[in-house]
């Protein structure tokens, strides 16, 4: 459930980006250039976000902590 | 819209007009800046064309407007810098300023001649006044010879030492220093005046001659005082009559000067549109008659109707009653590459035009420069040398981007949703932990299997802070970022080659190039990615997991022996299945092209055989050219099918620049904060404060350097080689040539 969240905001909100803004932007001579750097952009940061999450979606390992940093998280972190 | 795209669709037209009209027609293409001329007499050398006299006195009347310029600027009088007349250049203008021209060099010449015959005079009289000045405290040796005269002053001590070593001492000097008046000082080298006495006629002529050597001016002194005065009031009063002359010879030179100064720049660009008409007109043809003459233009197809304007605004304003004619003529000729850009775009489009001019109607790779902008540093980057303020300004908010993505902001994260790993499960009862376990050791892992430490839902946006924090970062973050750029490398090259589907249906040839490319690159690096995407997404065991890149190694040498190499069940016959279908693409990719054009040679051929059978020349002719082009075509083909399977493994390994430069920008901000900021940081006495402040002066410094200019500059530079190379390689050729318009207004900027 807490997984779906994160994914469906970012999608739409690329798809957004994406996919919708350049519906909008008015005819002129950069028409063509704004709608190719929107596209652009939206594919670049989804598929970078969403390497990021997937890639620490079913950790291997976890990380190796010292005895301070673990003493101080086990008692101010939930 | 589409003009970005691809290059612009462009014409080659006809124009007829009159010699009459032909400098205001020109003029006003000229103007216009749209169309360049075809040469259309390329066999003959650049002294045997019509116009080369006409071409030679420009250049001419450049030279004396350099001179000119050169004499104002020296005399420190201004340019106006503005001119506003843009009267047309016609023929008799040009006879009317290179005569303008000659007077005013020749007077220019001589001014500046008699100037410094006056000057010269002015000093020698000046020196003779010091010396008269001086004399008569030497005068009172016996010698009755003596030679008098005004030496250099850094040579005397030279001259001296010789006339000690020629005359032993059977002579007197006498020397003093020329101190200079305030403002006659014309000229700056210091000298000094002397005087030898000597006994006898021949050493005096022997000091003479050595005097002639040392470049030391000799005047002659009469012996009496009175005569000396008399010659001081002669020299006073000359010099006071040269000033007069010299002062109104330097204002008469400064008229001159600004009256010329005024014109200079309305002359220079005259002379200069005149040239570039001359030289144009060289370009083309002129009939028999002498009355007509022919030129050809490449001109942008949307830009016909503006050009026709032009021309005829120009013979109209030239008086002549025939209006010049337009002819839009076919041709095979590869026509120019122009792309139309704005101030915004044209940064992007010279970066591509670095690389290679686009061929004509090639798709236009500066659309996805933008894409170079999306690239992979850290928070820190985003100053730069590059012209285009809106590539900087790019670039620093997918830099900000980046980082958040990282979670590395000067080498802390943030943890703004609640880490997705907790400690306190690992201990008892849940875990294995106790609190001897702590005391045992320095280091502990966290356990992802024991239920509770990780919360099963990833962090939501970017790398987990715990990371930050961890010893084994690297671990995770090396596996992650490399995965990552093979990942956006295979999407890159993925689009560069669905791009070079768009040149195909231009050139319709897609079945035979693009499809075995596409496959190709789908069977073997798609899969790879696949398999990175399964493993991220199942869950198993650690123990269990294959490495990715073993599986990959395997799988290219068929190798399934070794024990717990399946991701999933059905793995081997798949992988097989994909090796097969790759391998299979590059015969197809190698032959599929040629074999179809010999194909299609061989039935021209036939048909060329039985259209010239009479001609056995013909035939044999047709018969060598069809061997030699088809070598060719193999050759080529088998480069470019070498170039791209090679290609694929090669530039896939080279996306992993990506991540080596992000480990070494992530490294070098770790060592700033750990090893500058933190040291400061943590000092607990009082003067903590000022080692702060001068320690935080030395991070700003080394930031701003190192990691924003340095690695700014770095990261720029791996991105386009990444898109010139891995990226333009799948489908720009890039071989066109530019189109350079005839076009006043450049001519003027590029000045």
């Amino acid at each position: 459930m807490a997984f779906s969240i994160p994914m469906v905001i970012v999608t739409l909100f690329w798809g957004f980006v994406g996919g919708v803004v350049p519906w909008f932007i008015p005819k002129g001579p950069n028409r063509g250039v704004v709608i190719t750097m929107l596209v652009l952009t939206a594919v670049c940061c989804y598929l970078f976000w969403l390497i990021a999450i997937l890639s620490q979606l079913n950790p291997l390992f976890g990380p190796a902590l010292s005895n301070d940093t673990i003493w101080y998280l086990q008692f101010h972190w939930r | 819209m589409d003009s970005f795209f691809r290059s612009e669709e462009m014409c080659l037209v006809q124009l007829f007009f009159q010699t009459e009209s032909a400098h205001n027609c020109i003029n006003e293409l000229g103007h216009l800046g749209l169309v360049q001329f075809k040469d259309l007499n390329p066999g003959t050398v650049a002294f045997q064309r019509r116009f080369v006299k006409e071409v030679k006195k420009c250049e001419e009347m450049e030279r004396i407007l350099r001179f000119l310029e050169n004499e104002v600027v020296k005399s420190n009088i201004p340019i106006p810098a503005d001119f506003t007349s843009e009267t047309i250049p016609v023929p008799r203008d040009v006879l009317d300023l290179e005569s303008r021209f000659d007077k005013l060099e020749q007077e220019l010449k001589e001014i500046n001649s008699n100037r410094d015959t006056l000057r010269q005079n002015f000093t020698q009289l000046m020196e003779i006044n010091h010396l008269l000045k001086v004399f008569d405290a030497f005068l009172f040796y016996p010698h009755d010879r003596f030679v008098a005269g005004v030496i250099k002053h850094e040579r005397f001590p030279a001259f001296e030492k010789i006339l000690w070593r020629l005359f032993h001492g059977n002579f007197v000097l006498r020397h003093a220093e020329i101190k200079p008046h305030e403002e006659e000082n014309m000229d700056p080298v210091k000298k000094d005046v002397f005087v030898v006495f000597v006994q006898g006629d021949q050493i005096r002529g022997k000091i003479r001659k050595l005097c002639d050597g040392f470049h030391a001016s000799m005047y002659p002194c009469p012996n009496n005082a009175y005569a000396r005065k008399e010659m001081r009031t002669n020299v006073n009063t000359r010099i006071e009559d040269l000033r007069l002359v010299l002062k109104r010879t330097e204002e008469f030179r400064e008229t001159t000067l600004t009256a010329a100064a005024a014109n200079l720049q309305e002359w220079a660009s005259k002379v200069k549109k005149m040239k570039a008409i001359y030289y144009t007109l060289n370009l083309c043809n002129i009939d028999i008659t002498q009355k007509l003459i022919v030129a050809e233009i490449w001109c942008p197809v949307s830009d016909l109707n503006s050009v026709h304007t032009a021309l005829i605004h120009g013979s109209e304003q030239s008086g002549s009653s025939l209006s010049p004619v337009v002819n839009r003529i076919q041709t095979q000729q590869t026509p120019p590459t122009f792309n139309r850009v704005t101030s915004f775009t044209s940064g992007f489009q010279s970066i591509i035009d670095a690389y290679g001019v686009g061929n004509y109607q090639e798709i236009n790779p500066a659309v996805h420069c933008f894409d170079c902008n999306v690239s992979y540093p850290s928070l820190q980057l985003i100053d730069m040398l590059v012209d285009g303020r809106y590539i900087i300004f790019l670039m620093g908010l997918f830099s900000i981007y980046t980082g958040l993505i990282y979670n590395d902001c000067f080498s802390k994260s943030f943890n703004v949703f609640g880490s997705s790993w907790s400690v306190r499960p690992m201990f008892h009862p849940h875990g294995p932990w106790t609190n001897d376990t702590l005391h045992d050791s320095g280091h502990l892992h966290l356990d992802p299997l024991v239920s509770g430490v990780y919360s099963g839902n990833p962090y939501p946006f970017g790398v987990d802070p715990i990371w930050n924090i961890a010893s084994n970062k690297l671990s995770f973050l090396n596996s992650y970022k490399m995965k990552m750029s093979v990942i956006m490398g295979v999407a890159h090259m993925l689009f560069g080659v669905t791009l070079s589907l768009v040149n195909y249906i231009n050139l319709k040839d897609v079945a035979l190039q693009f499809i075995p490319e596409v496959i190709f690159m789908l069977s073997l690096f798609g899969y790879l990615i696949f398999l990175i995407l399964y493993k991220w997404c199942v869950v198993m065991k650690s123990e269990s997991a294959p490495s990715i890149l073993l599986l990959f190694i395997n799988m290219m040498l068929f190798d399934y022996s070794s024990e717990g190499t399946v991701l999933y069940r059905t793995q081997k016959p798949v992988q097989i299945f994909l090796v097969v279908v790759a391998v299979l693409m590059v015969p197809w990719l190698l032959f599929a092209k040629p074999l179809l054009l010999y194909r299609k040679h061989k039935q021209l051929k036939f048909l060329s055989l039985l259209f010239c059978l009479s001609l056995f020349f013909g035939v044999k002719k047709a018969f060598v050219s069809l061997q030699v082009s088809m070598a060719d075509i193999f050759v080529y083909q088998g480069i470019h099918t070498i170039e791209y399977c090679l290609g694929c493994i090669s530039n896939t390994a080279s996306y992993l620049r990506l991540w080596a430069l992000s480990l070494a920008h992530a490294e070098l901000s770790e060592v700033l904060w750990k090893m500058v900021l933190q040291v400061a940081l943590r000092v607990t006495s009082g003067m903590g404060s000022v080692l702060l402040a001068v320690t935080f002066a030395a991070f700003a410094v080394l930031t701003v350097t190192i990691l924003l200019v340095m690695e700014g500059l770095s990261a720029f530079l791996h991105a386009l080689r990444l898109h010139w190379v891995e990226f333009q390689n799948k489908f720009y050729k890039g071989s066109g040539y530019k189109f350079t318009p005839l076009s006043f207004d450049r001519m003027r900027d590029m000045q």
